[in-house]
């Protein structure tokens, strides 16, 4: 159901402000959320100064030096720092991006860095992503058959793999369903850009068989229908892709059997 | 606390199937393709209007060109009005309040044809049979 304010425990404070590093040249000021549940404290804001001739050009690079170098309690989700993992994605300066693949000279003035909006908070820029994962599971992303495996291999077109691009890319980073409002107001029940992005790759692959039942598990007013082409998911995806196309398909679908 | 399973809470009640959101969209498709066309003709239907005694808007509407868009768009636009609603109160309502709101707009979406359909009958059946 829909918020407009967060409740008192979520409300973010001023948090501390570290000093600027001596002798800097090119300093840039890095406004990051911290929350730790163990304290019982609110959000809170930390101030970080860091001399860009001493850092690496992204924002994650920016992320490991105050963790290395001036706060060690910062926590935060990396691994390839290259963008196939999805890891590190957060808010930053008001947008959903992965921190590996976002340059910090593409903010001007402070760099404003949040965790993923509208999820429960596991500490500081850290969301809690197990909603998010079941809802994926909940599409069975994976080959669904019927008839008994070819003894090679199951056969697929050109045409028929070229389907999939634009789709099998996805990384789960959750910037797009967490960009969406309609995930924000429903996201018990609609499972948003990122699982229906997967559930219709699924069901245009020329080798599943449970098309039918695919599209029966979507035929819901909240699963599916409450994406209202609002193109949040489209604009904010770091690999590209287009949710909101593939939504769209699946509703297409939908009225193709029905009508 | 409910120990239940994040794939179990995901999945929630399953879906609720066949004539519900597919049918729901693409009523609001029909209807919105139906107000395309009945909104540009019904504003020429009033603009004629516009300016006439009583009796010369008793005796226009008792057409039936301008009765038949008059009550088309009415019926239809009133329709995409409740099925419009429903939208943003699944969005924005949930529990109890959801399911009041819905009954208050389709009631009101009802009331409204029904009334706009009895002042369209009586204005058209008065200048007949006057």
């Amino acid at each position: 159901m829909v918020q407009f304010n967060l409740p008192k425990n979520s409300r973010v404070t001023v948090g501390k402000t570290w000093p600027k590093p001596e002798g800097a040249t090119r300093l840039k000021r890095f406004n990051i959320y911290r929350y730790d549940p163990e304290t019982g404290a609110n959000p809170r804001i930390d101030t970080y100064w860091l001399d860009l001739d001493k850092c690496g050009p992204m924002v994650l690079d920016a992320l490991i030096k105050i963790k290395n170098e001036i706060d060690p309690t910062l926590t935060f989700r990396r691994s390839c720092r290259e963008g196939i993992c999805g890891s590190c994605a957060m808010t930053i300066d008001g947008g959903n991006h992965l921190a590996c693949t976002w340059g910090i000279d593409e903010v001007k003035g402070d760099l404003n860095i949040y965790p993923l909006p509208h999820m429960p908070v596991v500490k500081d820029l850290i969301p809690d992503l197990t909603h998010f994962y079941a809802q994926h599971a909940s599409v069975n992303p994976y080959l669904m058959t019927e008839t008994p495996a070819p003894t090679k291999e199951w056969r697929q077109s050109i045409e028929d793999r070229k389907k999939l691009d634009g789709l099998y890319e996805c990384i789960m980073c959750a910037c797009c369903s967490t960009a969406c409002p309609s995930y924000w107001w429903n996201g018990d029940r609609y499972l948003g850009p990122a699982a229906l992005l997967h559930a219709y790759r699924w069901i245009i692959d020329s080798r599943d068989e449970a098309t039918g039942e695919r599209l029966d598990a979507l035929e819901d007013p909240f699963k599916l229908y409450r994406c209202h082409t609002i193109m949040n998911c489209t604009n904010t995806c770091p690999k590209g892709l287009n949710p909101a196309k593939a939504i769209g398909a699946i509703k297409h679908m939908m009225v193709d059997r029905a009508v | 606390m409910r120990y239940i399973t994040p794939l179990k809470a995901a999945k929630g009640l399953g879906a609720a199937g066949p004539s519900t959101g597919t049918l729901h969209h693409w009523t609001l498709t029909v209807t919105s393709v139906g107000l395309a066309i009945l909104t540009p003709a019904f504003l020429l239907v009033m603009g004629s209007a516009i300016g006439l005694p009583r009796a010369g808007v008793l005796a226009y509407f008792s057409q039936p060109y301008p009765a038949i868009v008059t009550a088309l768009f009415l019926i239809v636009g009133m329709y995409h009005f409740v099925k419009g609603t429903r939208n943003m109160i699944d969005d924005y309502l949930d529990g109890t309040e959801r399911k009041v709101a819905i009954i208050f707009s389709e009631i009101f979406g009802w009331a409204v044809i029904a009334a706009a359909g009895y002042a369209l009958a009586r204005m058209a059946l008065t200048a007949i049979i006057l």
